[in-house]
């Protein structure tokens, strides 16, 4: 049954999830569905480094004593980790920073709770 | 705060989830995990309790000034480890060999062996530790956010 | 010392990293043995930068891979691509090292006081140090993804202090900006490392430009790399973040956050120049940059001319001078396929523009520092609520007086140096380019003019009447900064002999980086 699955499919799901979070995150105005849009993101980026691993009929590279034929790519498992862990820090961040601009302004409204201009 | 049969639940199954935790924190060269990871699973053990428990509650017991100190000494550990190399390079993985931590896994299958890795295990443990901290206070302070009172400084 | 000088470039990371962390426990005890800390180790680090810019300028690129068995053993025995995280120190890194651990220790002793009201002090210093031990990752890496890390570092950590005065709303807001637009520019980079990674399984520097081809993938990824770091660097028109962020921050974090986008810009030359080198359509993507340079400079002092807030006034020329040094890199870049061209003035335009980095380096954090002291004294940032003010702050109106003929290229202040420069090898290329400059800077001084009569000059206002000098660790800061600039004027071409034309010659080399990482393997 895998073979019908075609291979490019999870480059299509990651494709897909940076196209939707770059439309939330030019033409919504709640902070939160911001900080939401800007999470996609990074998970759609993170798929797009696993996906970039995946050798065809490959195992996972655990062994000392290899079997023979492909093995699926270690490095952007590291990559994708680190990313996530900075994703994380980041968006606690942005959080924090939302919940204060709350607290002045009393909206989560962009438009609404901007004040400098020009 | 939650009723008693959540607070009595959550109470018996703290221990279970920091077990877990710590396992994967220690097992991280052998099994996938390793220092983000087990540190995640201890944080969300905390999260549990936030729930359970009100943040008032919490706040008694994880105190900011203990928090503060794990997280310099788990980030002052990793340094360290980096730098006690430095006679060769940095990062250097000088324990291969000795007796802490220093053995060479066994070519072929089999069940890991706990006492390999060199300078990797003492990493790992020191970045839970930072993980631990340093996630625990994100979320406390958030929850005490959330309940109107302001962050001590 | 030999030793020293070979583990500088981690030792350079490692002690504001080390630092940081131990500010917090000791701050909890001590107040002035943090301050100690914070300074001892940022003049540490200034001293070792100079070395290191020593050994290098004698010796040629320093490589540095960490956990090997020896620091240059970059490709071990039986591999055929370097497999650890290789830091390569060129003529062009150390330039930038220069700058920012030299801002950083100006910022860190001007924090002393400027911030000397607010809670939380401890976590400001552990804030700015791991700002420092960022920016200086991102100049001295040799691997794009260890780039991606540090600027993702710098980046929170910069957020974090814009933010740091929260009973303000406006620095909220400000970080905010900067977070979003810092978040959304490291994911595309993320996105253009994976691009590359999944074509050429590489993620060295100099391992990657020895292979790379000009496929459809690798475009993709130049562009977005290149989009993703002049977000970073404030180039019009993806500046709108630039002068928010910058006005509301505490002053010396402005300084720092300044010298971080003139190292997203150095991250962008060392894409273009190095990673790609000649397979790039050299004279397109050159266009492309030096007409967006040209419309930074324009736009920056278009919009300062009508500013009331001086921090934003201030940011707003940054963005205009960040425009000169993209149009000088930008010419460079525009004819390096073109071997004689470059070396009539393709090698003096990059030397213009490098120059350029390092005097902005030095005269705009001096603005924005008599910017935060104007705020210290008077307690607002607007410009028509100020007058008067020469009367008490002799010191400040004097700095002010040296950076307003800095940024607006007087003889014989660095900033004509590096100007003539640019205006001399730009008009060669296309004379609209030098034209433009002289219109800009004519409009620069005119604009500064206007602001030091309203803030310094006129008569004594009453409601300033108890103000005094600004205090004593701000004057040093900004002294540090202006004997930088009295340096450079009284010695230019020595240091364009020393630093900026083997900077150039650097970035123009593509050679000599790869050979520094693969060795002798052809």
């Amino acid at each position: 049954m895998m073979e019908h699955i075609p291979l490019n499919f999870p480059f299509l799901a990651a494709a897909l999830l940076v196209g939707i979070s770059f439309y939330i995150i030019i033409f919504k105005r709640n902070l939160i569905k911001l900080i939401m849009g800007i999470a996609m993101m990074a998970s759609g980026v993170n798929l797009f480094l696993v996906a970039l691993g995946y050798r065809a009929g490959g195992g996972a590279p655990i062994y000392t004593d290899a079997p023979e034929g492909p093995m699926v790519l270690p490095v952007p498992q590291a990559l994708t980790l680190t990313s996530i862990v900075i994703n994380v820090a980041v968006l606690a961040l942005m959080l924090t920073i939302v919940i204060r601009i709350y607290r002045h302004t009393g909206s989560l409204d962009s438009e609404k709770s901007r004040k400098m201009k020009g | 705060m939650l009723t008693k049969i959540v607070r009595t639940v959550a109470n018996q199954l703290i221990v279970f989830i920091l077990i877990f935790g710590l396992y994967v924190i220690a097992h991280g060269h052998l099994t996938p995990g390793g220092g983000f990871q087990g540190g995640a699973v201890i944080v969300s053990g905390v999260v549990m309790m936030l729930v359970a428990f009100s943040s008032q509650e919490l706040k008694k017991s994880l105190r900011e000034r203990v928090l503060s100190i794990m997280e310099s000494t788990g980030a002052l550990i990793l340094i360290g480890l980096s730098l006690a190399g430095i006679g060769t390079v940095f990062a250097y993985n000088f324990l291969v060999g000795t007796p802490i931590f220093g053995r060479i896994p066994d070519f072929g299958p089999g069940p890991g062996d706990f006492w390999t890795g060199g300078v990797v295990p003492l990493m790992n443990l020191a970045v839970g530790l930072k993980v631990v901290a340093g996630l625990s206070a994100v979320v406390l302070a958030l929850a005490l956010f959330a309940s109107g009172e302001e962050v001590e400084e | 010392m030999a030793s020293l000088i070979t583990h500088s470039p981690i030792l350079i990371i490692a002690i504001p990293l080390a630092a940081a962390f131990l500010t917090l426990p000791i701050g909890m005890a001590s107040k002035k043995a943090r301050n100690a800390l914070v300074i001892v180790s940022l003049t540490f680090v200034v001293f070792l930068v100079f070395a290191l810019a020593r050994d290098i300028a004698i010796n040629g690129i320093h490589v540095y891979t960490l956990g090997a068995t020896s620091p240059d053993l970059t490709i071990p025995t039986g591999f055929m691509v370097p497999v650890r995280i290789i830091l390569e120190v060129d003529g062009m890194s150390i330039l930038m090292g220069i700058i920012w651990s030299i801002v950083a220790l100006a910022a860190a002793i001007f924090s002393l006081s400027h911030i000397a009201s607010e809670t939380g002090q401890n976590r400001f210093y552990t804030l700015l140090l791991l700002m420092v031990a960022g920016g200086f990752g991102m100049m001295f890496t040799g691997d794009l993804f260890n780039l991606f890390v540090f600027l993702e570092i710098t980046s929170i950590s910069g957020a974090a202090l814009i933010a740091f005065r929260t009973r303000f709303a406006d620095t909220q807001e400000g970080g905010f900006k900067y977070i979003v637009v810092s978040a959304i520019a490291s994911l595309m980079v993320l996105f253009a490392i994976g691009l590359l990674y999944g074509q050429y399984n590489l993620l060295n520097i100099g391992a990657l430009a020895q292979v790379i081809q000009y496929t459809t993938p690798d475009k993709i990824a130049l562009a977005l790399l290149v989009i993703a770091f002049t977000i970073k660097a404030g180039m019009v028109p993806l500046h709108l973040w630039l002068p928010d962020a910058y006005s509301v921050a505490p002053a010396s974090i402005t300084g720092m956050l300044l010298i971080t986008s003139h190292t997203c810009m150095y991250a962008a030359f060392r894409v273009c120049f190095t990673l790609y080198g000649g397979m790039l359509d050299t004279p397109v993507v050159g266009w492309i940059i030096i007409i967006f340079g040209l419309l930074s400079m324009f736009v920056g002092v278009t919009m300062a001319l009508s500013q009331k807030d001086v921090m934003r006034f201030m940011s707003y020329h940054a963005i205009s001078q960040l425009g000169y040094m993209w149009v000088g890199v930008g010419v460079g870049l525009a004819v390096l396929g073109n071997a004689e061209l470059v070396a009539t003035y393709g090698r003096d335009a990059i030397s213009g523009g490098i120059f350029h980095i390092l005097n902005d380096g030095m005269y705009m954090p001096l603005l924005f520092f008599i910017g935060g002291a104007l705020f210290h004294c008077t307690g607002t940032r607007d410009l028509t609520k100020m007058g008067g003010l020469a009367h008490k702050l002799k010191w400040t109106t004097m700095l002010f007086i040296i950076g307003t003929l800095c940024i607006s290229g007087i003889p014989p202040l660095n900033g004509f140096s590096s100007k003539i420069l640019i205006y001399e090898n730009v008009y060669r290329f296309h004379p609209i380019l030098t034209i433009t400059g002289i219109i800009v800077s004519i409009l620069i001084l005119a604009s500064f003019t206007k602001t030091f009569h309203s803030a310094f000059m006129g008569a004594e206002l009453s409601e300033y009447k108890e103000v005094k000098e600004v205090p004593r660790s701000m004057i040093i800061a900004m002294v540090i900064l202006a004997a930088g600039i009295v340096f450079i004027t009284l010695f230019p071409s020595l240091i364009v002999n020393w630093t900026i034309h083997p900077a150039a010659d650097a970035l123009i080399d593509q050679g000599a980086y790869i050979n520094a990482v693969t060795g002798a393997i052809p």
